[in-house]
């Protein structure tokens, strides 16, 4: 079993997983995920970069419920389904990124807390692999994923 | 003056849940009233605008209403479908393209959260599939983040959430009529931390239609005009924080709201402190309490002492959401926005019965926000 990216172009792998941004060839603004013009300054020419994996958490909420599946290819069975976190994570000098939380307790999360990128499990697909997309998760002050 | 427009009829379907009747026939229900309202027929409208969002394309109504070959022009935008039918059906008149039009909202969407188009939205499917295409999160996310800054608490969501059911109970086209207190409130269940389920609306049925004239031309229609001082919308800017947005800016901007608001004081040459009553976009509690300052009406952070106060209730200094709001009759698209103006012109008129505020309104405010980032404001006289 191996484990695949939801979609390619996201982040660079499940090795080593950085999320792949734009940036701005005039202005310098960024942009997740990769768009070719840009929104600040309304040039047409960008740059693929990686983005920052460390940030602090902007703002979050927990999914209490079932996200519609389709679009969702997580667990949407309600007997199953377990709660999970979204948030903004800040990353230095670059962007806000909305991403899953490893965390889903209210009484563990804080804006201005560090996040790092990780990858979190969504489904087992057909040929057995299991599909991951990109979260975040909180850091201790020694900088271990918690 | 003579380019003022008003509004001479208005017209609604119950909003809610109405087994065997389809959002169009809805929201030609609301047409004949409209046109009850101000004494005319349908032969007598020279154009119309209308907005669904998933009720079918509104121009096909007129199979139902008549075929009479009017000007029948489709608005989608969202949240701000209303507001633009408003907006376009306004600028028609003042343009002098033509005298009586109508603007028609209606919609009727399946149950549960509103399932999004990710690729519609221009988002790629690895958003929706990784479980961010919902909305709610979104607001989950801006309130909270916003209670951090200017120290609104859990129970001030419940209040508002309260509020809208006490005056959803008095209006009788709301959906939710009854009252729920705010300890059911805050121990309903979590859908999207820190909002309940009784803190959101739902996606709903209705339909809401309204006949418009050149100000100077109203007073053959009815006795009560009330009159556009202003209708506005506006997109966002860069930096402005919005609902399906897998990246914002490190800068940052106040949002369509503002700038919709802003507009909207300066083309009826008002501020906040002329308005007597207001209809806020309610998607969610603690969007009614942002959108408060957001308008104008208040300094970020203040609107805890004026909920608690009591201040937006309808016998209050600002009454909000008189009507129930969103959060009481649940948000049909293409009809929320005209929901807001109707009720507005009823209390305008006097004629909002048991939910009439008692200050006398001389003008009315509203406003819609919706995706992806747009805001809709309008302003009404009498
Ligand atoms: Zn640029």
């Amino acid at each position: 079993m191996a484990r695949v990216p939801v979609a390619d172009g996201v982040f660079t792998s499940v090795d080593d997983p950085r999320l792949i941004g734009s940036k701005c060839d005039n202005c310098g603004n960024h942009m997740f995920p990769t768009q070719g013009s840009c929104p600040k300054c309304a040039g047409t020419s960008t740059s693929d970069v990686e983005l920052e994996t460390r940030g602090e958490l902007w703002t979050w909420t927990v999914q209490g419920y079932p996200p519609k599946a389709p679009p969702y290819l997580g667990d949407a069975d309600p007997k199953t389904f377990q709660p999970f976190g979204v948030g903004y994570v800040e990353l230095p000098g670059q962007v806000k990124v909305e991403a899953r939380l490893t965390e889903a307790d209210p009484e563990k999360l804080k804006i201005g807390m560090p996040m790092e990128l990780t990858l979190v499990p969504l489904y087992t697909n057909d040929d057995g692999d299991e599909v991951v997309t990109f979260a975040f998760a909180p850091i201790s002050e020694n900088g271990e994923q918690s | 003056m003579s380019n003022d427009v008003a509004i001479v009829g208005i017209g609604m379907h119950k909003f809610g849940r109405t087994e065997g009747v389809s959002g169009m026939e809805q929201g030609a229900v609301a047409v004949r009233e409209a046109c009850k309202d101000a004494g005319v027929d349908w032969s007598d409208i020279e154009f119309a605008f209308g907005g669904s969002a998933a009720a079918g394309a509104p121009d096909t109504m007129v199979s139902q209403l008549g075929l009479t070959g009017v000007q029948f022009i489709n608005v989608a935008n969202g949240c701000a479908t209303g507001g633009s039918a408003l907006f376009s059906a306004v600028n028609t008149i003042k343009a002098g393209v033509a005298e009586l039009g109508i603007a028609i909202g209606f919609d009727k969407h399946e149950r549960g959260a509103f399932r999004v188009n990710t690729k519609g939205a221009g988002l790629s499917d690895w958003y929706g599939a990784s479980g961010m295409a919902l909305t709610t999160q979104f607001f989950g996310m801006k309130i909270n983040r916003y209670m951090e800054e200017y120290g609104i608490s859990h129970e001030s969501l419940a209040r508002v959430s309260a509020k809208a059911f006490r005056n959803g109970a008095k209006n009788p086209m709301a959906w939710r009529r009854k009252e729920l207190s705010e300890a059911q409130v805050l121990e309903a269940a979590m859908l999207s931390y820190p909002l309940t389920q009784y803190m959101f609306c739902s996606p709903g049925e209705g339909g809401v239609a309204m006949i418009l004239a050149p100000a100077d031309k109203a007073h053959k229609y009815t006795d009560k005009p009330v009159f556009l001082k202003s209708a506005v919308v506006r997109s966002r800017k860069f930096g402005s924080f919005e609902v399906m947005a897998p990246h914002i800016a490190l800068e940052h901007n106040a949002g369509p709201t503002v700038d919709a608001s802003k507009a909207a004081f300066e083309m009826a040459g008002m501020g906040p402190d002329d308005i007597d009553i207001a209809q806020l976009q309610d998607t969610e509690s603690g969007a009614e309490i942002m959108h408060m300052a957001e308008n104008g009406f208040c300094e970020h952070g203040e609107q805890e002492r004026m909920l608690a106060m009591g201040e937006t209730e309808i016998d209050g200094r600002l009454p909000i959401n008189t009507d129930g709001g969103c959060l009481a009759n649940g948000e049909p698209v293409g009809a929320s926005g005209l929901r807001q103006v109707y009720e507005n012109v009823l209390q305008l008129r006097g004629e909002a019965g048991a939910r009439q505020v008692p200050n006398d309104p001389k003008t009315a405010y509203t406003h819609v926000y919706g995706a992806p980032g747009i805001s809709g404001v309008t302003i009404l006289s009498r």
